[in-house]
């Protein structure tokens, strides 16, 4: 580029000789090289701001362009994540509260045929009959020599070893698919308790595992939720105390010819279930079919602890008596008149024995006078007897978490006339559950709040709203060991634990209205140690006898209070809970100071 | 000047690009050996899944009941009962080691380390010192 000078010698001399300005010859210049300046500028700043916009334009069509790809493409699990971040497929497994699996997982195969590709139809047929005797070969054969079939599901799971019989076949028509098994390794043990579980949506690869019953049923999305990579589900259920009280359950009922019976265990402050037994049980692990007709209360499937409502009997003293002595109508030492029979309008009630003319409301706790309690149940009237019954949650199902809970509502009378308070108070024309006894003892006894049952571990529960004072809950303590030590349940006593309850021995209606006179429901309600309370024991028998005597007994002191003795002397060291051992006298001097 | 800048631009540029395929190839590589491990990883698990049942049906109370029954002449087991709780007065003291006696004299007087009860005579097997409460 030639540049320009600004006084160009030549015009110079020429204006001279002219007489013009030459002075305006270089501003001139000037003003044209500046003019050039500012056009180069300029067209550099375009052409900057051109590049510019193009990258902006690049960078956005990137993002755009890698989002567009992003929401096209099918999604993908991430690969490269830590193992925390590990998602699980398959079912949580359940345990107890120390850990050990009540219900788990296995993998299995289910067998299935594609007859199309099969080459020796007939064979395949008799050989799997052979290794599955229950399998109908008439029609194993017919299925697989069916043109029109391209698929036969033959078995939902196979063992180990049925799978390896069926490869021996060597067939390629028969092929596994991958299955998930429930597996309940302590067979019938808690079996009320875990349910069972079953196959939902079934595909050739896959199946999922659905809960049928109980805890599986209930905690089903917890325990399919991948979300939470496998933590399992922890139950309040002891393993170990469950095994023992279970052994001495079924010895009892054995014993005792009964029809069923029933244990649970339950912490008197948090309300955990320790221990929920009903027998007859069954194995989860294939669980029997509902019966379809007959008394579904029969079934192994029926969970007597929770949906079993009984007519109680006597032990039902305890709420009317706690609540004479909360409501300050009574004391302890206070005189009431139990001369019987005691008569109302067509209806009699009567003592086991006669107890004299009067007692004082300790004895009627202790020796169970039905006429007793009924004059204090008088006392306290129908809608206060309703609204404390309310209050311990006797009126309404239990929150246990099992399928079953809601639908055992107690039976209580329509009309609560004066003659209800009268026998409901002694455990009579109202129908509770074993449950429902163990979590309005514990209220009672463990210093007068409110517990509620669970399943589940709880570290610490605060607790619930009062239901008597601490006053009446010590009192009520005392009483019930007094019925161990000196009343109805003297074969409760097990050295070292303090144990206290109360008995209830009552008739079963017949199926056609009254009483049965020779079939009762026996219970024991109890809890150790006495002193400051632990667990409460509930023991239920359906219909048993003790039949070494000269003739049948059928009351809970000789039936269901031997039982619970043995379950507490069995499983309180499993409870950690160190029995009061008596020190031996010393002999000789131990300490001697001046 | 500007020209070696631009040559050697152009050469870095396909330095890195070598790299990146280098790299890209490693991550393949990478990728593909983690789904392999988390593959075995996850068999591992199943297997571990396995074991953990068999354990749990093994170790299941009644069976662990019929062995203790079965093998009580040798394991003497029992359920745990009340009675087997005792207080620590119940358990006897070591009985305290005593010196040997290698030159039987007869001596009168303590013996280091051991309370002044019983002192070893000649003649008479271990003494057995009985333990008071001090």
């Amino acid at each position: 580029m030639i540049r320009t000078p600004l006084r160009p010698l030549a015009r110079i001399l020429r204006a001279r000789e002219t007489g013009e300005n030459p002075d305006a010859i270089e501003r001139e210049n000037l003003r044209l090289r500046h003019e050039a300046m500012r056009d180069q500028a300029r067209a550099r700043a375009e052409g900057r701001l051109l590049v510019l916009t193009g990258i902006f334009c690049l960078a956005f069509a990137l993002v755009g362009g890698r989002m567009g790809l992003e929401a096209a493409s099918p999604p993908q699990e991430p690969r490269t994540t830590a193992f925390e971040a590990d998602i699980s497929a398959s079912r949580a497994d359940i345990v107890d509260r120390h850990g050990r699996v009540l219900a788990t997982n296995l993998v299995t195969h289910s067998l299935y045929a594609q007859p199309h590709v099969m080459i020796e139809p007939e064979r395949a047929a008799r050989e799997l009959v052979e290794i599955f005797p229950d399998l109908d070969l008439e029609r194993l054969t017919r299925q697989f020599t069916d043109p029109a079939r391209r698929f036969v599901w033959i078995k939902r799971r196979l063992s180990p070893e049925q799978t390896q019989a069926v490869h021996d076949i060597g067939e390629p028509g028969l092929l596994f698919g991958p299955r998930q098994m429930r597996l309940y390794p302590n067979g019938p043990l808690a079996a009320h308790v875990l349910g069972g579980a079953g196959f939902g949506r079934e595909g050739v690869s896959a199946a999922e595992i659905v809960g049928v019953a109980g805890v599986e049923r209930v905690f089903d999305d917890y325990l399919r939720d991948p979300a939470n990579a496998g933590a399992p589900l922890q139950l309040a259920l002891d393993l170990t105390v469950q095994a023992a009280a279970r052994e001495v359950l079924e010895g009892g009922m054995r014993l005792l010819s009964a029809k069923g019976a029933t244990a649970v265990i339950m912490d008197v402050h948090s309300g955990e279930v320790v221990t929920l037994i009903s027998l007859p049980d069954f194995d989860p692990n294939q669980r029997p079919l509902p019966l379809i007709e007959g008394d579904a209360a029969d079934s192994p499937l029926f969970n007597r602890a929770v949906q079993g409502l009984y007519e109680l009997g006597s032990v039902f003293k305890l709420f009317p008596v706690a609540q004479a002595l909360d409501e300050g109508l009574v004391n302890p030492s206070t005189r009431i008149d139990t001369r019987g029979p005691l008569r109302w309008g067509r209806f009699t009630i009567n003592d086991f024995s006669n107890l004299g003319p009067s007692l004082s409301v300790n004895d009627v706790f202790v020796k169970s006078s039905n006429i007793g309690t009924a004059r204090i149940a008088q006392m306290i009237g129908a809608e206060r007897q309703k609204a404390f019954l309310e209050r311990l949650g006797l009126m309404a199902p239990t929150s246990i978490e099992l399928t079953e809970a809601p639908t055992a509502r107690p039976q209580t009378p329509s009309n609560w006339s004066e003659l209800s308070t009268m026998t409901i108070s002694y455990g009579h024309g109202m129908s509770s559950s074993p449950l429902h006894l163990a979590a309005a003892y514990s209220s009672i006894i463990n210093g007068g709040t409110l517990v509620e049952p669970t399943l589940l571990r709880r570290s610490r529960v605060e607790p619930g709203p009062r239901v008597v004072s601490a006053e009446t809950s010590a009192i009520m303590r005392g009483m019930m060991r007094e019925v161990v030590t000196g009343g109805t349940a003297s074969f409760g006593e097990v050295p070292g634990y303090g144990v206290g309850g109360k008995t209830g021995t009552a008739n079963k209606p017949g199926p056609r209205g009254g009483y049965l006179e020779n079939a009762v429901i026996s219970t024991f309600a109890s809890a150790f140690p006495m002193d400051d309370p632990r667990y409460v024991v509930i023991v239920t028998f359906d219909e048993p006898v003790e039949s070494t005597g000269l003739e049948p007994r059928r009351t809970a002191g000789w039936t269901a209070v031997p039982v619970a003795a043995e379950i507490i002397r069995r499983t309180a060291p499993l409870l950690d809970i160190r029995p009061e051992i008596a020190m031996p006298a010393r002999n000789g001097i131990t300490a001697v100071r001046n | 000047m500007r020209g070696i800048f631009y040559v050697l631009a152009a050469l870095g540029v396909i330095g890195l690009a070598f790299w990146a395929y280098g790299e890209t190839h490693k991550t393949q590589r990478a990728l593909a050996e983690l789904r392999q491990t988390q593959a075995e990883v996850s068999s591992l698990r199943e297997a571990l899944g396995v074991q953990r049942a068999e354990w749990a049906y093994l170790n299941r109370p009644a069976r662990l009941r019929e062995l203790a029954e079965l093998n009580f002449d040798g394991l003497g087991l029992m359920p745990l009962l009340p009675e087997h709780f005792g207080s620590v007065d119940q358990v006897a003291y070591p009985a305290p080691e005593l010196p040997a006696l290698n030159q039987p004299v007869e001596t009168f007087g303590a013996i280091d380390g051991v309370t002044p009860l019983l002192a070893p005579r000649p003649g008479t097997d271990t003494p057995q010192p009985e333990v008071m409460e001090p």
